[in-house]
């Protein structure tokens, strides 16, 4: 116990020298040395939310140096929560908004930052990410490796496109998506566990074999006949009446498609599930230790095959995200990475369903946030801005998240025979 | 509950692992099978527990036939099973694992872990197994998590209990604690089939025994047939259980080791400056319980260690700081802890894992190229002389039973030219017949005038081959006392009582 103790001190420790010493930096440079004469101003209304301010400015020097001073108290909070060895996380957090407002104080000098559209763009770039990872979720707490998120997401997307070009409804394509994904699902499910084939080598083969079969149909079938196959309409955003009239809240959250209602509902759903009920409690044992399971009488393999399929139930909706939900047309390998990145949430959020969301919310920001900064022309090369949510998952990660555990029995198909 | 076993036949292809095997377990009785690894006793218990299921054969309980052929059917005729390794998931409390695989709901399907919780309570006040129902299992000492086992199998209302090879993973004390359990259980109405070698064990608890050897039956005798007996039955010849201490020459100090801390990656001393030497032609033992340095201590006398200050003066020279390679070829044979994991490489074969050490020398290897030829002459004549049971010698390692596995390590670290045999736990894990092997070659290294340092947690074998034996304790070294000390004596040293505070 004593040793566990003092590793998470340690990573404390690492997390505190970590944002103390970002916290200087951007004090000192955006704060000092490349003074923005200029000043930044900040929208933060949308749509029709209650107005308490419209828009704020401010000198970006000043501001720049007014919230990395606020993060570097907040580094001073983290040093003096370590010393009395509490939980560091929320001194970090605000630390972390402080150094990122000061950047933004900085670059968008002389310019406008319509602030809630950045955090709106962002939580609309992670939906995918965050059906994904609930997908790996599902899938691997109960001990299978799902590479093949990639391709659930990319084969449903094509489904509800087409599904809701013939149909001309866009109800149609959500309820097709799930199939198609579960229909990946039942390939990974079927070879992984009746078959025991290497599960990553199985995934990445899942993911061309998706992405070969949707680029020929969209070559043969969509182009052409663009009207009949590749047309399909959207949802509507449903204003959920009061609370869309939050300031800020409001049009981030509340001023959305079904689509995204329904990811939150899975996401509470998931995250009751898996640790409150009886088939939470069965994955995660098959996921860390199927022979104790086995022994109770569970049937590992088949909660393993349900919880795949599953798995490519929700990860389908996301597909049908990118069509129905967003985008409002199919595109050749439109999903681009984000079943990949899915993963990666997953396993920066430990496994763990809050984790998971909060990682791949990072992700959808910075990558909006990068997007948003070139649309309003800042000097910095859009490729690189690309590269910070990964360099801030990787300080992240050695910083503050520590080892990561996956479950014990991730990837390694169940045997008896295996038992001896 | 009785239950009965009628001509169990199991075969795993050419191999016959339960040969006919008839076997009636009496209500309310403690029934001991006695067997040496790799007998069939885990095969046949795997059998009634639906593990495995019989190619031929009958289970009887109280005389009607049942069909078992899922683990869910034995735990419905009331057999429960602690498992040799334990069936708990590390990361799940007490309470979350006890109700794993019968989980009651309350309202809105939510697990009702109060209920588990008063189950646990119930169980534990009824026989006496005290565990704490929210404790993450793997922060439990290995004595509570087979509590947490028995009371696993005792919620599912056993009344037949069977338990596997359940002491040895324990210190005496625990061993002590889990005997009497048994007898509790046994007065409570429970029937008990204990899986076992330990002949000690054994006689202590059992109302029958019945002795398996290759599959096979050899027969059922009461608990006051000797140990040498046992033993006989149990190997199929006589066995020497404490080989006699005869006379030796012992010679000065071939290893002195002074002050010596050894420190975890956190700088956390694990062993705190130990003194000790060994001559030549003298087995000094380590005694202790499980984790109190002993571990880390035998790392460090070849620097495996990352952390070691003090000094490590072998026939004078120092060689602390030095390479693990210059360690062993300055002169000292090591037999790690864990053969898995450190003394072989399982998938490499035999011959191979015979020159780990020695492969990048003359004559094994000739520039950059092995020489096959030298390498299997050589592997042909360790093999012949350490008596390595083998198919061929290109076979991998892994295909090999426990004792021959370390008959290879100790074959490897043997054919080197040695001063000190550290030896690390060598019998952990081994049947009667390689124990017999392994101490009969600790003994004829001390008799060529090698020093010896022997680790281990086993009394009895403490007692039987050391001649001066040092007791830690907390990472510490208590006292370093003659092997004729009392049993008692060691015990209360183990627990850290020193006689000083003992005479007190």
């Amino acid at each position: 116990m004593r040793k566990i103790r003092s590793n998470v001190q340690k990573r404390r420790l690492q997390g505190v020298i970590i944002v103390s010493l970002l916290s200087s930096l951007s004090f000192l440079y955006f704060g000092f040395l490349k003074p923005g004469k200029d000043v930044t101003t900040f929208g933060f209304v949308l749509n029709n939310e209650w107005v308490i301010i419209k828009e704020w400015v401010i000198a970006s020097q000043t501001g720049a140096r007014i919230f990395s001073a606020i993060s570097l108290v907040a580094s001073a909070i983290a040093m003096f929560a370590y010393k009395k060895e509490r939980t560091i996380v929320v001194p970090v957090a605000v630390a972390s908004f402080g150094i990122l407002m000061s950047f933004l104080t900085w670059i968008a000098s002389g310019k406008f930052i319509p602030f809630t559209g950045l955090l709106q763009g962002g939580l609309l770039l992670s939906i995918p990410l965050i059906f994904g990872s609930m997908s790996g979720l599902v899938c691997e707490r109960s001990g299978v490796i799902n590479i093949a998120i990639e391709g659930q997401l990319l084969a449903s997307a094509f489904v509800s496109g087409v599904v809701a070009s013939v149909t001309q409804q866009a109800w149609w394509g959500l309820l097709a998506a799930p199939f198609a994904g579960a229909a990946i699902s039942f390939l990974l499910a079927t070879f992984a566990i009746k078959f025991s084939v290497d599960q990553v080598i199985l995934g990445f083969v899942i993911n061309v074999l998706v992405i070969g079969l949707t680029d020929f149909l969209y070559k043969k079938l969509l182009i052409p006949h663009q009207n009949t196959w590749n047309s399909p309409p959207t949802f509507e955003v449903i204003p959920i009446p009061l609370l869309s009239n939050i300031p800020v809240v409001g049009p981030i959250f509340f001023t959305q498609s079904i689509v995204v209602y329904l990811m939150f509902a899975i996401v509470a759903g998931v995250t009751f599930a898996l640790y409150k009920t009886k088939w939470g409690l069965r994955t995660r044992a098959v996921g860390e230790h199927p022979t104790a399971a086995d022994t109770v009488g569970i049937d590992v393999n088949k909660l393993r095959f349900r919880n795949v399929i599953f798995s490519g139930l929700i990860a389908g909706i996301g597909g049908a995200f990118f069509t129905v939900g967003f985008v409002g047309a199919f595109g050749k390998e439109m999903t681009a990475g984000a079943g990949f990145i899915a993963l990666a949430a997953l396993i920066f959020g430990k496994w763990s369903p809050i984790g998971a969301v909060f990682a791949a919310l990072l992700f959808g920001f910075a990558n909006n946030l990068q997007s948003t900064l070139s649309i309003i022309g800042v000097a910095i090369p859009s490729e690189f801005m690309l590269m910070v949510p990964y360099i801030a998952t990787i300080i992240a990660v050695t910083g503050l998240v520590g080892r990561v555990r996956a479950p014990a029995a991730d990837g390694i198909p169940y045997s008896r025979g295996g038992a001896h | 509950m009785s239950l009965e076993l009628k001509a169990i036949t199991k075969t795993f292809g050419s191999l016959t692992a339960n040969d006919s095997i008839n076997l009636k377990v009496e209500t309310g009785q403690i029934h001991a099978i006695l067997g040496e690894n790799g007998a069939g006793k885990s095969t046949l218990m795997n059998i009634v527990y639906g593990l495995l299921r019989a190619d031929s054969g009958e289970i009887l309980i109280d005389g009607k036939k049942v069909e078992i052929s899922e683990p869910s059917d034995a735990l419905n005729v009331g057999i429960g099973m602690v498992h040799q390794h334990f069936m708990l998931i590390p990361v799940f409390t007490v309470a979350e694992n006890i109700m794993l695989g019968h989980e009651k709901s309350s309202k809105f399907r939510v697990l009702d872990l109060d209920q588990a919780r008063a189950a646990i309570r119930t169980i534990s006040e009824d026989f006496g197994l005290q565990v704490d129902p929210d404790a993450v299992v793997e922060t439990l000492p290995v004595g509570i998590q087979q509590k947490v086992e028995i009371i696993k199998a005792l919620i599912y209302e056993a009344k037949v209990l069977i338990l596997d090879e359940p002491t040895a993973v324990l210190t005496p004390q625990e061993t002590d604690e889990l005997l009497n359990t048994m007898r509790d259980l046994k007065s409570k109405g429970t029937s008990i089939i204990f899986i076992t070698h330990k002949l000690r064990e054994v006689r202590a608890v059992a109302d029958q025994i019945t002795i398996i050897r290759r599959g096979k039956v050899i027969g059922a005798v009461s608990p006051t047939t000797s140990e040498a007996e046992l033993a006989s039955m149990m190997v199929g010849r006589a066995v020497d259980l404490a080989p006699a201490k005869y006379q030796h020459e012992t010679g000065g100090a071939i290893l002195e080791v002074k002050n010596l801390t050894v420190r975890d990656a956190l700088g956390t001393p694990i062993v705190k400056g130990v003194n000790f030497h060994v001559n030549s032609g003298e087995v000094l033992a380590v005694a202790g319980v499980q984790g109190n340095g002993q571990s880390e201590l035998a790392r460090a006398l070849i620097n495996l260690e990352e952390h070691i200050e003090g000094s490590i003066l072998l026939d004078g020279k120092e060689i602390r700081g030095a390479s693990i390679k210059d360690s062993l070829h300055a002169g000292i044979a090591f037999i790690p802890e864990s053969r898995e994991l450190d003394g072989v490489i399982g998938s490499f074969s035999i011959a191979e894992n015979l020159i780990l050490d020695l492969h990048g020398q003359a004559p094994y290897s000739k520039g950059i190229n092995l020489s096959a030829k030298v390498v299997h002459s050589e592997a042909e004549k360790r093999v012949t002389e350490f008596d390595i049971r083998t198919q061929s010698i290109m076979d991998a390692v892994s295909t090999l039973s426990g004792g021959n596995k370390q008959k290879v390590v100790i074959a490897r670290e043997l054919s080197r030219p040695i001063k000190v045999l550290v030896a690390s736990q060598p019998t952990r894990g081994l049947d009667v017949g390689s124990i017999e092997f392994v101490h009969e070659r600790i003994l004829a290294e001390r008799d060529a005038g090698r020093g010896v340092i022997l680790f281990s947690t086993e009394l009895d074998e403490v007692m039987a081959l050391a001649d001066r034996i040092a007791v830690m304790y907390r990472g510490e070294i208590l006292d370093i006392v003659h092997s004729n000390v009392t049993r008692e004596e060691l015990g209360l040293l183990m627990a850290g009582v020193t006689s000083a505070k003992a005479g007190a």
